[in-house]
This record gives C-alpha cells, structure tokens and sequence, in this order.
C-alpha cells in the first residue's frame, strides 16, 4: 500500500488499574493497519481485548499508550468533547447488545436523527424524509419511526443501530459483535445489509466477533487476538483454512462447523484449558501455558509478531523458526527442543 | 434400541399480560435409550419450554400444559404428584442449563451441591458423598478436585462451572440428560472441551442426551437424530445425516443457506430468512411458515400441513411434499428416496 491508511494502530496499549498494584492489560501492544474500503475481522475470545480495542479507537475508551493514526493525522489518546464531534462523523460503532445500546426514551426518529443534526448534516425539515430513506435502507418501514426501541425485535433493533451509525455517513465503522446476539436468519440479513452498504457507500469495517465463520465470509484480512495481543494476522482465507500460530490452530479445531462430514471427522481441540487471567501474566509467551507446540524458550522470550511472507504476521517463536526467520538465539533453542516436543508429543 | 422417552401431542401455553401465548403446538418425538437428539431452533420457537415441560419445570401460573403424554421408561410422567416427580427427575433424568451462575446455588460449597441428589436419592452420609463428590469432579476433568470440592461456584470460571453442573446432572447415573444451550455461553475452545466430555460421559454410561441448540454446528458435531423446530413445531425430524445432506423442509434449508459456506474462496451473498416468525399469540391456521417460505403455495395459509415421512425415518410438516405436489417440488428441497432410486 503506497498511500496513508485509513486507520493505523501504533503498538496502541489500554490498561485497567485494579487496586493493590494490580495490573489488567487488555490491550497490550497492538499494531494493525486498516486500509481504504478493506474490511479487518478481529477474532478471538472473551478477554482478549477485542472489544476494549474497538472501543479504544471510537474514543470510548482513552488510551494508555500508542498511537492511533487516522489518515495519517494522530487522533487523541484521550477525547475531549469537542474530539467526538470531529471524529465520531467519520468513525462510527455498532454495538453487540441491540437492547441496552439503544435509548428507551426515544423514538426510532430521535435515535437516528440525533447524530446527524448535532452535527449539522441535516436540516430539521429535512428530518421525517431522510430518517424514511435510512429505516428503508435497513430494511424497515418507515411507518415505524415514532415507535420505541422496545416494540422491536433483537434484529430490528440491531438495525436501528446500524442505521444510527451510518446516518452520518461514516467512513470508518467498528461493528462490535454486531451479530453474536442474533438468530442465523437474522444474522444473515445483517450481514447482507452490511455488505450492501459497504459497496454503496464504501465503508471500511472493523469487524469484531467470536464467530470464526462469518468472520471469514465478511473479512479481507483477519487479526486473532489472545491477551491483549495480535498472535496472527493474515488474508481471511489462510487464517482460517491454513492456520499458523497454534493458537488459531486451536480456534479453527474447535470452530463447530455446520457440516456434516466435517464436523464427524472428530478434530479434537489440540489446545487444552481455558485462557488464563490478564492480570499480571507471566514473562514469555501468552498461550504457552495451553499451547500443545510448546517450547521452553517461550515461557522465558514473549514472541514478536514477524513478517513470515506472503501478507502473514505470526508471534510464534516455533512458526518463525520454521520460516527461518526467528531471532538467532531463539531458533537455536526453538531447534534444541524439537526432539523433545515431538517425544513427549501428541 | 429401545425407546426410552415417548413425547405425544404435547401442547403448552403461557398466560401473559398481552394475552396467551401459545408456546408449544403439539410436539412429537422420542428418545432411545444411549442416543443423542438434538432439537434445534432459534428464540422462542418453544425448544426450551417443550423439555421443561416434560421435566415439570413449567411454573404455574402462568404456564398449562393444555395437552400431551410424556412416556418415560413405559410410565406417564406428564402430571405426577410432586414428591413422584421428583424420584425421576434428578436421578432418572438429569438437566443442564446454559448460565451455570444462575442455576448453581452460589452460598454453597459445590461438592455439597453434587452430592445433593445422592444425599436425597440415595440416602448418602456427609463423609461418603463428599468421597463421591471428589470422584465426580474428577470425572468431569475438574484439575485437582479434592482441593475444589470446598470451593464455591464464584470460584470457578464459566468452563469449569458448567463442569460442576454436569458432575450434578450426572451423579444419579441418570438414563437421560436433557442440555438445554449447555455451551452457548462459552468461549469456542471450551465449548469444544464440554462437547466432548459430553460425547465421553455418554459412551461410558449409555445415556441418552437431548441436547438442545439453536448451533447447527454443534449440532452436526453431536446429534444421532434433529428434530427442527419453528413457532412451537416440529418441522422436521430425522437422522443428522439426512437433515445436514438433504433437507426437506424451506426452513432448514434456509438456516444452512443462512450460514456462510465453509469452502475456500467462497463469498456467495448468503440467503436470508426474511421477515420474522410468527406471532404465538395468534399462529397462523396454516403453515407457520407460510410468509417466508420461497415457494408457499396458496393451499400452505389457511391449512395446516401434517407430519409426513419422506424416508425412513425422516418426516417433515411441509404441503411440497404432498405427493401430488411433486411437480412443484423445488430443486433444492429432498425429492424423495424413490426418485433418488429412479434416476
């Protein structure tokens, strides 16, 4: 890419101070870019830090280092007021919950005219017509506009959210989960409008969600995330059809497919246990307590995320041994263990 | 096999403030012992209600039972006195919930919550069913259970707490466990784990499961037999294999073009449902699915269409498949064994 991405990630960190010098990093060095018209998923599971993240760069959250680059012009790590009225025109977010995401006290009107006359895109006169134009374009009647979040649907409502988003003709949009609370017919039809909108508009998503199959369907590229960190970034299809870091190894495993065949094959999961707490997390790698690849080097060195060629980055000490492109020592010691591994392995 | 769970005409209603609402339709199904059926369906098509009635767990007011037999191990259960009820449920039938917070007793130290039912059901004192209580935590793979078997359910994560419910369910030894979403509120790596100790428990104590489930996925992975609900009926019933490879009913077939194809490459605009269920204070006369369904046929409104076999062992509630409908019979729908045979 030769021109300014959309949005750039400079190992961008957010931490939560628990008391008692404790310490909750749920965003810990994250890098990323996201360019023009490209759609981002972000995958990973509770506690990763995916949602912090997304919530990090709408400004929800401030930050507690890093940068985040919008077209190249910093944004503040922490917003003022007046921040939002300069970035959430452009930046928007659509919320997991369609329930508490949206105002009970106002009307499907009020909650998608709300953004675009507070910043001045709208005449109030033009008001009745364009919130008809934008419920119709989400697929739903225009007649509803002076009813309430609560007479609505789960999937209704998460369509009022994506209309109050995109009213302001956003050019970035964080979908947090937008799905996940949704049944599959209704997630199909948000995931079309979603699609839909993205050619008619030329949107740029970062699309969040537990989901590793309709994060392939929907994404360009896909990050994994695990503790805060970035494990894995690649082209959707090779994250998923030809995972790297063991990690996303295991999440694809244990990704119940709806396929028959497949599914029978009887893949076990190879990674074991649940994901430990961020707080206060050992020194080296974050998954090698679960990891089946394990070395001793990665209980002592945290693994950086490395270029293996081809679009991929991997923060497996073992995957940039392989690709021969490890720090010296660490592929020494990576190539040391090898034996081991593979005697005491599955 | 022999049938363990027989399910007849079972209907049930809700009295609500905006009216009745008819939850369950007249449900069929069955159970054989040691086998796994799922019943599959999305938000209030009644797949909850139709098990907890048949565990009794219906509160009424507001909830009636307006119709139905329940056979289990021969003997009607539907309607029995509470204190015979609850000599079956619990040791005969056990039942896991989706949030194990909620349905653990959170002042009470686990291990005493497993061994509850042995206490009650089979009469075991404090030292021996805290035995059996270390014993169970270390079926259900609980790391280091002689320490936990003090701790209380806060203590655990969500994995490791659904563990503690199925240590609960499965202490009586039951001959049926009823999983209503057991793994919807977990990470995938961890639903993957509780699938399988599922899938371990089962083959050690030849149980069967009813494991219900709105994830497909889960379904393909788990289920002998599916029986798919929508709007309080069973639409279509029939082994794993034939509803995943050839799917009779519209609906199913479009929860499996709902979902995105898992192949390389693959970014076909998915085919939504449109339009919603419908309304279970007002089901339609006919065909529930009448107003979405891509080839709805006049006759599908105003008449109901019965359960019919399109195989051996596979039956759908769908008019397409009315054998003088047959030449309106879409592509994409289950011709028919004897077609198949034919061509």
């Amino acid at each position: 890419m030769s021109q300014t991405p959309l949005l750039e990630l400079r190992d961008v960190r957010r931490e939560f101070r628990l008391g008692h010098g404790k310490v909750l990093r749920a965003v810990d060095g994250v890098s990323l870019t996201v360019g023009e018209r490209e759609v981002v998923g972000l995958v990973g599971e509770s506690g990763c830090g995916k949602t912090t993240l997304g919530r990090t760069i709408v400004g929800l959250l401030e930050r507690t280092g890093g940068q985040i680059l919008y077209r190249g012009q910093p944004l503040p790590e922490r917003y003022a007021p007046g921040d939002f009225r300069r970035y959430g025109r452009r930046i928007q977010m659509i919320f997991q919950d369609p329930y508490s995401s949206l105002d009970p006290r106002m009307t499907l009107r009020e909650i998608v005219a709300e953004g675009p006359l507070l910043h001045g895109l709208w005449k109030r006169n033009d008001v009745p017509e364009r919130v008809a134009g934008w419920l119709r374009r989400v697929g739903l009647s225009p007649d509803f506009m002076s009813r309430y979040p609560h007479e609505f649907s789960g999937g209704q409502r998460q369509r009022v959210g994506v209309a109050r988003a995109l009213a302001l003709e956003p050019e970035l949009v964080v979908c947090d989960e937008p799905i996940s609370a949704l049944d599959v017919s209704v997630q199909a039809q948000v995931v079309n409008l979603l699609a839909d909108l993205k050619e008619s508009i030329g949107l740029t998503l970062l699309f969040i969600a537990h989901d590793l199959s309709m994060i392939r369907y929907v994404s360009d590229r896909i990050a994994v995330m695990y503790l805060g960190r970035i494990v894995e970034l690649g082209r959707a299809d090779d994250v998923y059809f030809r995972p790297s870091h063991p990690y996303s190894r295991s999440l694809v495993a244990a990704n119940p497919v709806a396929d028959f065949a497949r599914a029978r094959r009887g893949e076990r999961p190879p990674a074991r246990g649940e994901v430990p707490s961020p707080v206060n997390l050992p020194p080296g790698c974050r998954f090698a307590g679960r990891c089946p690849e394990v070395r001793p080097v990665c209980r002592e060195i945290d693994p950086a995320l490395v270029d293996l060629g081809g679009g991929r980055r991997v923060a497996c000490h073992v995957r940039q041994a392989e690709a021969g492109v490890a720090a010296p020592g660490v592929a020494g010691a990576v190539e040391r263990s090898a034996g081991e591994a593979g005697a005491s392995g599955r | 096999m022999s049938r363990l769970l027989e399910v007849r005409d079972l209907k049930v209603e809700f009295d609500t403030y905006g009216g009745v609402v008819q939850a369950v339709r007249g449900v069929d199904f069955s159970v054989d012992r040691g086998e796994t059926l799922a019943i599959v369906g999305e938000s209030g098509c009644g797949k909850s209600v139709s098990v907890q009635a048949l565990m009794g767990l219906v509160p009424r007011p507001p909830g009636r039972i307006t119709s139905g037999s329940v056979l289990f191990e021969g003997k009607e259960i539907l309607g029995l006195p509470l204190r015979e009820a609850n000599r079956i449920r619990g040791k005969r039938i056990g039942m896991i919930f989706q949030d194990p917070m909620t349905s653990l007793n959170p002042t009470m130290r686990v291990g005493k919550q497993i061994t509850e039912t042995l206490r009650v059901h089979e009469g075991l004192d404090g030292a021996a069913a805290r035995k059996k209580a270390i014993e169970f935590l270390e079926r259900v793979q609980i790391p280091e259970a002689a320490a936990r078997v003090d701790d209380y359910p806060f203590q655990f994560s969500g994995g490791m707490r659904q563990r503690v419910m199925i240590a609960m369910a499965i202490a009586c030894g039951p001959a049926l466990l009823i999983a209503d979403e057991p793994t919807t509120a977990l990470d995938v790596t961890v639903q993957a784990e509780i699938l399988q100790l599922l899938a371990d428990l089962q083959r050690e104590q030849g149980m069967a499961i009813i494991l219900i489930t709105h994830d497909l996925g889960v379904v393909a992975r788990m289920a002998d037999r599916v029986a798919v609900m929508y709007a309080g009926q069973i639409v279509e019933h029939g082994t794993a294999e034939q509803l995943f490879t050839h799917p009779a009913h519209p609906y199913t077939l479009g929860l499996q073009a709902a979902m995105p194809k898992d192949r390389e490459g693959a970014r076909e605009r998915l085919t939504a449902i449109e339009g919603s269920p419908p309304d279970l204070f007002s089901p339609p006369k006919g065909c529930p699915y009448y107003e979405r369904c891509p080839w709805a046929m006049q006759l599908c409104g105003p008449a109901m269409p019965p359960a019919w076999p399109v195989e051996a062992g596979h039956d759908t509630r769908c008019w397409l498949h009315h054998a003088l409908a047959r030449p309106r019979r879409p592509a994409e729908l289950f011709r028919g064994a004897e077609m198949e045979a034919a061509s």
